[in-house]
């Protein structure tokens, strides 16, 4: 497994466990949705739609079944001068965000995961590809971790 | 700048008008100022003025005829007003209607205000609907001098600051093509911290410019280079010859679509035999002509030089532009070349910033390229004007010694032809990629402006035991991105530009480019 993407020295933190059912609900739905749509077409004796709507619905499936994986291997880093993100399992990606440069820091909260008492952080740079969503947090250590990036992010201001 | 007395500190809240050339000093005092009298018109009024006198001269009998039922047709209304003894009510209305237009023009004049103070540049407008924008001094992107070829024969110019982000730009249309020049100095030198005052040298010329008659100095005002002898060189470090720049445009890509285009509509046309085909390929004949003319035209009059302040690209014949951008304010730069380009050594350098000027630049795209075509000195040049400090290597050369981490030989399944030349180099303020056989490019990110980086890996890389880098810019055309690089290589650039992203932006000084300079 030396081809896989791993960083030295880094202990990552985990997101909360129950982030698995906010995903697994929203997956659930769709496929749900979808096997509708297929059954829609099975009776209307339309072949082709359906055969693509059940490609999908078995895609969607398997993102079902690996989805506990996916939300475990969500992890973050509060280093000292940035934030270091990693997801995903078949596409994996690491960014590193330097504090200094983090122009807002967006809280949002989806339904089920506000039953759930959870919140997701979206940190905003200057550069539109960065993209980094932090899911799964506890809705107090969300606002408690906004407030502390947005001070560092105060104290390390840089232009842009 | 060496004859200017010391003066005590806190020099960016305490302006010195003494030592500022007149004309600009009075817009830079903190106050507030309008615009060019004639903004109004030049900035439309013109247009309506020309619309609604087609309007009239086509529909004046109609509209005649709405008005005044009575009216018998064939006559001419001057004669109906004569006639009938309406003269007075005639002009009443006639002097309301310009009383209007002339009281909203005025207005809108009056109400349309600006100040430069050491902080901003701020700016208010609006009769009905007020808006006021601010632009921090530091956070200035670029200040562009647009003259569009109508307000350029009135010896009017518009100035443009941009600032991030989208449509944040602050436009102050127009000012004296002159005050222009002036206020764009003067507010760089506020906004770089310098503790000296502006160069006295610039004075006794504007004197002896005055004392010539208006229509001398609106000729010269219009036939002037694009760049204020006193301010830069006034010879351009680049120059793109006729031929160059017409041959730059024959080969290039949207020939190549041209020719395709041309010899699959004939192949078509010879097949079936539908000569009225060529009727549906005129519009897409027009607009490939409208393109040649437009990029031809803009980059005809091409112009780059340094400043003290940072970067000066001017471009245009009818209509011209010419922006500068201070230091610290590009984000990556492209040095590429096409295989088409490739015989006769071209290159082509854009830039990505953080601001976009509403102004197009060559070739209507928007000023990203700032060397349409040059040779391999000319790009150097240019590269170097706009990342003070960077000398731009030999990237061309393939080789163990070529001073780039290339890709290792299994990366020939994802790069067949450009895995030997594709790779990074490091420097203590810049990254290097480098990329491309076909079209080969060179991409430098200033370590300072860099916003985060990141490390990808899909199946298919992983199988390879490759991974993807990603330095995060702001948008522009430029991606700085290098595909297939061996994992263990990509994960330690990744650390290492990860550590160095932190501690270059702290040491970087450049939203205040001239603070770092002695008192002189």
């Amino acid at each position: 497994m030396s081809n896989r993407l791993e960083l030295a020295d880094v202990t990552w933190r985990r997101v909360s466990p129950k982030l698995v059912w906010v995903e697994l609900t929203a997956t659930a739905i769709v496929l749900l949705i979808s096997i509708a749509v297929g059954v829609g077409f099975w009776w209307l004796q339309a072949w082709v739609p359906m055969a693509i709507v059940a490609v999908f619905a078995i895609g969607t499936l398997v993102n079902l079944v690996i989805t506990p994986r996916r939300v475990r291997s969500i992890g973050y880093q509060l280093r000292d001068d940035d934030l270091l993100f990693r997801r995903g399992i078949m596409w994996q990606r690491f960014v590193a965000v330097p504090y200094g440069r983090m122009q807002l820091i967006d809280i949002n909260r989806g339904p089920v995961a506000r039953l759930l008492g959870q919140s997701e952080l979206k940190f905003v740079t200057a550069a539109a590809a960065a993209g980094v969503t932090l899911p799964g947090l506890l809705a107090a250590d969300a606002d408690e971790l906004r407030d502390r990036l947005v001070s560092l992010a105060e104290s390390r201001r840089a232009g842009l | 700048m060496s004859d200017v007395p010391p003066f005590p500190a806190e020099p960016a809240s305490s302006p010195v008008p003494a030592f500022v050339p007149a004309r600009a000093a009075a817009l830079t005092d903190g106050e507030w100022h309008r615009l060019h009298p004639a903004s109004p018109l030049l900035r439309g009024g013109f247009a309506l003025i020309a619309v609604l006198g087609a309007v009239v001269a086509n529909l004046r009998e109609r509209l005649i005829s709405i008005f005044i039922p009575r009216f018998d047709e064939g006559g001419d209304p001057i004669d109906y007003v004569i006639d009938n003894g309406f003269v007075i009510q005639a002009l009443l209305v006639l002097l309301v209607l310009l009383v209007v237009f002339i009281g909203g023009f005025y207005l809108s004049w009056r109400m349309h205000t600006f100040r430069i103070t050491d902080e901003v540049v701020e700016e208010r407008s609006g009769i009905l609907f007020r808006t006021n924008r601010k632009a921090r001094l530091d956070r200035i992107q670029g200040i562009n001098i647009v003259r569009p070829f109508f307000a350029r024969l009135f010896g009017a110019a518009r100035l443009e600051i941009n600032q991030a982000g989208h449509n944040g730009n602050l436009r102050l249309a127009y000012l004296g093509s002159s005050a222009a020049d002036d206020l764009r100095r003067d507010i760089l030198r506020l906004a770089s911290g310098t503790h000296s005052a502006s160069s006295p040298a610039a004075q006794p010329d504007a004197v002896a410019l005055g004392a010539q008659g208006l229509l001398d100095r609106r000729v010269g005002e219009l036939l002037a280079p694009e760049l204020d002898p006193h301010l830069a060189p006034p010879e351009s470090v680049v120059k793109i010859h006729l031929g160059r720049l017409v041959g730059s445009m024959v080969f290039s890509e949207s020939t190549l679509i041209l020719v395709l285009l041309l010899i699959g509509g004939g192949i078509w046309i010879a097949t079936t035999g539908k000569f009225f085909a060529l009727f549906f390929a005129l519009p897409s004949i027009f607009g490939f002509v409208s393109f040649y003319a437009r990029r031809f035209t803009k980059s005809l009059r091409y112009t780059i030089a340094g400043t003290p302040d940072g970067v000066r690209v001017g471009y245009g014949l009818f209509s011209t532009s010419n922006e500068t951008l201070p230091p610290g304010r590009i984000h990556s730069v492209q040095v590429r070349q096409s295989l088409l380009w490739r015989p006769a050594g071209w290159w082509e350098v854009r830039v990505n910033v953080a601001s976009h000027s509403s102004n197009k630049g060559a070739d209507g795209r928007a000023n990203t390229t700032i060397l349409p075509v040059g040779n391999f000195d000319d790009a150097a040049r240019v590269v170097a004007l706009v990342l003070p400090g960077f000398e731009l290597p030999n990237f061309v050369n393939v080789g163990p010694e070529d001073g780039f981490t290339n890709s290792p030989r299994r990366a020939a399944w994802l790069r067949p032809f450009s895995w030997r030349r594709n790779g990074f180099a490091t420097a203590p303020d810049w990254l290097l990629l480098r990329r491309g056989a076909i079209w080969r490019q060179l991409v430098v990110v200033p370590q300072p402006r860099l916003q985060s980086v990141a490390v990808a890996q899909g199946p298919v890389l992983r199988l390879l035991g490759l991974a993807d880098v990603h330095l995060h810019t702001v948008s522009g055309p430029i991606r700085a991105e290098l595909g297939a690089l061996d994992v263990d290589v990509a994960t330690g650039f990744f650390a290492l530009v990860a550590q160095n992203a932190v501690s270059s932006a702290q040491r970087d000084t450049s939203h205040r480019w001239r603070s770092g300079e002695a008192p002189a």
